[in-house]
């Protein structure tokens, strides 16, 4: 379980190089998919065409449960490309992990909290930034003193708050997704007894684990939009 | 041994700081290239097909309201041919019936003039043959009374004595 991570060190950067690769075969996927299906574009879809419209259409209610589509519109991007790398970068966890030598390659980019984090200020540094471009500067201070301005110490850890649940719960679920997953592998793996009683909790927990991975991306997303909206819409 | 999984930066002593840089240059170019490659047409294509729907359901909209008026103007020209229809019907009838009150009159006319004719030629035919019955029996007479008295008198006067008997006969009757 206590694998180490292949490190590299450039300068005074410090690459998890499992991490990199990771989030790189899951943009690799994603980009896939969606180029693919997006390739023979039709006014009457089909296939693979319908389902990213199904997930364009469902980011788009997500936005629109948020906020006007015309404030919205312009995270629309933003949103559908979080869902599917945030729901793939889940999913890649799942089936295996490989580990060579000591140090652990494959497993989901999102059960590592630098990833997580990473995703989470990105995302609440961009709402501070439309916040800021879409109300001005005065609106944006303002919106720190309301309703009264003693809250202001409140708001403040409010910020930094989000952005910690924000990256810490997906990691949790995650991470904990995977350590459980490691430990009936390591179970099943230990003999033909432990092989027998593992296989049904590792169907039940690999079944629940893809559930939790597309609710996960779901609610990521979803939050994303409700900290913008909080930024940038004038009722929230 | 778990524990130290749960810290930031888990695995390793440090923070990986690359890997922040790794993660957000990844998402962003994977969120650029999904916007050009992907989101973009996929977009384009959705939004052309609400201009689609939109000008389908307008261009329904007015064939359906087109159709309506085409419907009314045919409806108003139906009844303007039955109208003209049962006018010429009528108008027919009554020439009808105008040339036939004339027909029959032009016939009556012509059978009226007919049987004047032939009435008159019947009456001129009676005269003829009453004239010449007349005639005939004059002469018979005249040859009856030579007969009868054998003597010879002038048929001239005879003639004349007879006619003017005959006359006289005529005018009693």
């Amino acid at each position: 379980m206590n694998h180490e991570a292949p490190l590299l060190e450039v300068g005074f950067l410090t690459f998890n190089l499992s991490t990199v690769m990771m989030l790189l075969v899951a943009a690799i996927i994603v980009f896939l998919i969606a180029f693919i299906s997006t390739r023979s574009l039709k006014l009457k879809p089909t296939g693979m065409q319908n389902f990213m419209e199904w997930i364009m259409d469902f980011v788009k209610n997500i936005i629109k449960s948020n906020m006007d589509w015309k404030t919205g519109g312009r995270f629309h991007v933003l949103g559908i490309t979080l869902i599917m790398f945030i729901a793939v970068s889940n999913l890649l966890g799942l089936p295996f992990s490989i580990v060579y030598g000591h140090e652990l390659w494959w497993k989901s980019p999102t059960a590592d909290p630098t990833v997580t984090m990473t995703l989470a200020a990105m995302i609440l540094v961009l709402t501070h930034f439309y916040g800021v471009k879409m109300k001005g500067t005065g609106h944006y201070v303002g919106t720190f003193f309301k309703p009264m301005s003693f809250m202001f110490p409140l708001k403040i850890v409010e910020e930094f708050a989000n952005t910690l649940t924000l990256g810490l719960r997906l990691y949790g679920n995650i991470y904990a997704g995977e350590i459980l997953l490691g430990l009936l592998a390591g179970l099943a793996s230990s003999g033909a007894v432990g092989f027998i009683g593992a296989i049904v909790p590792m169907m039940a927990w690999q079944g629940f684990s893809i559930f939790i991975g597309f609710i996960q991306a779901f609610i990521f997303t979803m939050l994303t939009m409700v900290y913008m909206a909080h930024k940038v819409s004038d009722d929230h | 041994m778990f524990l130290d999984n749960l810290v930031l930066g888990a695995g390793g002593a440090s923070l990986n700081s690359g890997d922040i840089i790794a993660t957000l240059v990844i998402f962003i170019v994977l969120m650029l290239l999904l916007k050009k490659f992907a989101w973009g047409p996929l977009m384009g294509i959705m939004q052309q097909r609400e201009e689609l729907v939109a000008s389908e359901i307008e261009a329904a909209e007015k064939a359906r309201k087109e159709s309506h008026q085409f419907l009314e103007e045919q409806k108003s020209l139906l009844k303007e041919a039955r109208t003209e229809a049962q006018s010429i019907v009528e108008g027919a009838k009554k020439q009808g019936e105008l040339q036939k009150e004339e027909i029959l009159t032009v016939a009556r006319n012509e059978a009226n003039r007919l049987k004047e004719s032939a009435l008159r030629e019947i009456e001129s035919e009676k005269e003829k043959a009453i004239a010449a019955v007349r005639d005939e029996v004059v002469s018979l007479s005249v040859l009856a009374a030579s007969k009868v008295l054998s003597k010879e008198i002038s048929e001239a006067d005879n003639r004349a004595l007879i006619e003017e008997t005959i006359a006289k006969a005529g005018e009693a009757r």
